[in-house]
């Protein structure tokens, strides 16, 4: 395959002190690929992806990646002011909780609109005409584009909170967990919204998961995570539908039937 | 004379030489919030010891002060600062702006155009553009260094998203050389425009908040704004009732218990020159 991969990681360690979060991560996204992180709590996966979106420098190991001009940049070598700028530009970060990725003194229209501001717009016109295309996008009305994100449910605080990332049209997403909290029918709705947006904008995206639901609805490769080092990879239905690895068995049967 | 039982304008010579070496630095980065070694003044926080400790170090014997306070020579803050330096100093002081060499200011900028030489020194509360809007002081540094100021047009969005305006009215945020963003300290934005690019140089002192920053004579000073909802200043329908000025800022003043209103010059050296040029007139 001729095409560059959008991330490439090799031999990524997170360590805090003697602790060692996760070790030995190597793997390659591509554009359009939704890769799932799951494990149990504390298997390290959320350290990875912090380590992988700039948001904590890692112990060890590089994280490569290609933006839209062709030329991969190593990560960890470039000035933080480029690294931040890529990380508003070319990236989003969705948090588990929505009160992490929200700005909540300010208004829903502002908290979309503060990443085109960030990139330099200047327009007041053009950013509250961009936000209330995103609010319709996330399915929420647009009646509600000055309303505080504290007034919002959980599902639209979460929802809002995606549209804030991908109104400046970033190529690789980063979610913690981004159905964590909510409840069942909330939760599928907010899958549905997801599922159509990634492949609208043909979005890259590591999600991060416990819920194998979710990540079998989401992702096309999954990653399958204990005690910091991962145990077993695969197409997602592969991995779900006849685990080799022991704890992987171990995780699939876990799973409650209702 | 000045009183023999204190230094030379209070404060001792290497704290001077320190506040100096601070203020070398603001002048030379243009906006940049320069950390120093604030001293207890005798007097509140807040009632302008950033200010006091910035013209301790700058006045000489042979400077002319002048104080003001919302742009008047004669309200408590002005007077009792005037008084401390002419106790502790024995130099000049006066209520014109043009005689002045240092003009000491909470909250205002004279009317009459400041000229090359002089200096206005600013009584500044909360030094930082950012401190509302991002709690972690390590961060907002960080922003600052990189230039990413974003974050200050979101409290512009809200205003124009919430009341069709921008109704910020004093302590505009302005972004000087093109570089760092600066907190005008609480002046009303009808000040605003004469700071673009004066010929004196403008030095603000935060004595809680332990910063000095600075604007050097001739430096672009420009508003935050919109382009479809460019920067305005503050206008008004009535002329100055003492004076008859339509250029200047205007105070209401309440004068009877019927509600009766009269507005007039905030800056009382302005006003006053005025009035006495119309009476030599007539």
């Amino acid at each position: 395959m001729s095409e560059q991969a959008l991330l490439q990681v090799s031999d990524l360690a997170v360590r805090y002190g003697d602790f060692v979060a996760c070790e030995a991560i190597n793997f390659e996204l591509y554009a359009g690929e939704v890769l799932g992180v799951v494990g149990e709590s504390g298997s390290g996966k959320t350290s990875l992806l912090k380590a992988l979106s700039t948001q904590h420098v890692p112990s060890q190991g590089t994280v490569k990646y290609t933006p839209r001009d062709n030329k991969t940049l190593s990560l960890y070598q470039l000035p933080e002011a480029k690294r931040r700028h890529l990380m508003r530009s070319e990236w989003g970060v969705v948090h588990q909780n929505p009160r992490d990725g929200l700005r909540l003194n300010v208004s829903a229209g502002a908290n979309i609109g503060e990443r085109l501001m960030a990139n330099g717009q200047r327009h007041y016109a053009n950013i509250r005409q961009q936000a209330s295309d995103w609010l319709t996008q996330v399915e929420i009305d647009v009646a509600r584009l000055d309303d505080m994100p504290t007034t919002f449910s959980g599902g639209m605080q979460q929802r809002l909170q995606i549209a804030r990332n991908l109104v400046t049209q970033p190529r690789l997403i980063f979610m913690d967990e981004p159905t964590g909290g909510l409840d069942v029918s909330v939760q599928a709705r907010l899958l549905d919204l997801l599922r159509k947006l990634v492949a609208q904008y043909q979005l890259s995206v590591i999600i991060v998961t416990h819920d194998l639901a979710v990540a079998r609805l989401l992702s096309h490769r999954l990653m399958v995570m204990q005690q910091g080092r991962v145990v077993e990879t695969g197409l997602t239905d592969q991995v779900l539908d006849d685990p080799q690895h022991p704890y992987t068995q171990l995780l699939v049967s876990s799973v409650l039937q209702p | 004379m000045s009183d023999p039982d204190y230094n030379f304008a209070y404060l001792d010579e290497q704290t001077k030489r320190m506040i100096r070496r601070s203020l070398l630095k603001a002048v030379a980065i243009p906006g940049y919030q320069v950390p120093f070694a604030s001293r207890e003044m005798p007097m509140p926080y807040g009632w302008g010891t950033g200010g006091i400790q910035l013209t301790a170090s700058l006045i000489g014997q042979y400077d002319t002060l002048k104080v003001i306070d919302q742009g008047s020579d004669d309200t408590t803050n002005a007077v009792s600062i005037r008084q401390f330096f002419r106790r502790t100093t024995g130099v000049k002081t006066t209520e014109k702006t043009t005689e002045a060499s240092l003009i000491q200011t909470r909250h205002r900028i004279p009317e009459t155009p400041l000229t090359a030489g002089q200096i206005l020194i600013y009584q500044v509360p909360i030094s930082d553009p950012l401190s509302f809007l991002e709690p972690r002081e390590t961060e907002a540094r960080k922003m600052h260094a990189l230039g990413e100021y974003g974050m200050m047009h979101t409290k512009l969005y809200e205003d124009i998203a919430h009341y069709g305006a921008i109704l910020h009215t004093y302590d505009y945020p302005v972004r000087v050389n093109d570089r760092y963003v600066m907190r005008p300290s609480p002046i009303p934005k009808f000040d605003n425009p004469k700071m673009d690019h004066m010929p004196a140089l403008q030095v603000f002192g935060a004595g809680r908040e332990k910063r000095i920053y600075a604007v050097p004579p001739y430096t672009s000073v420009k508003s935050l704004d919109f382009e479809d909802h460019p920067f305005e200043i503050q206008r008004w329908e009535q002329a100055c009732a003492l004076c008859g000025a339509t250029d200047s800022f205007l105070d209401e003043i309440v004068v009877d218990d019927q509600g009766t209103r009269l507005f007039a010059c905030a800056d009382s050296d302005y006003c006053g020159s005025r009035q006495a040029a119309q009476e030599g007139e007539s």
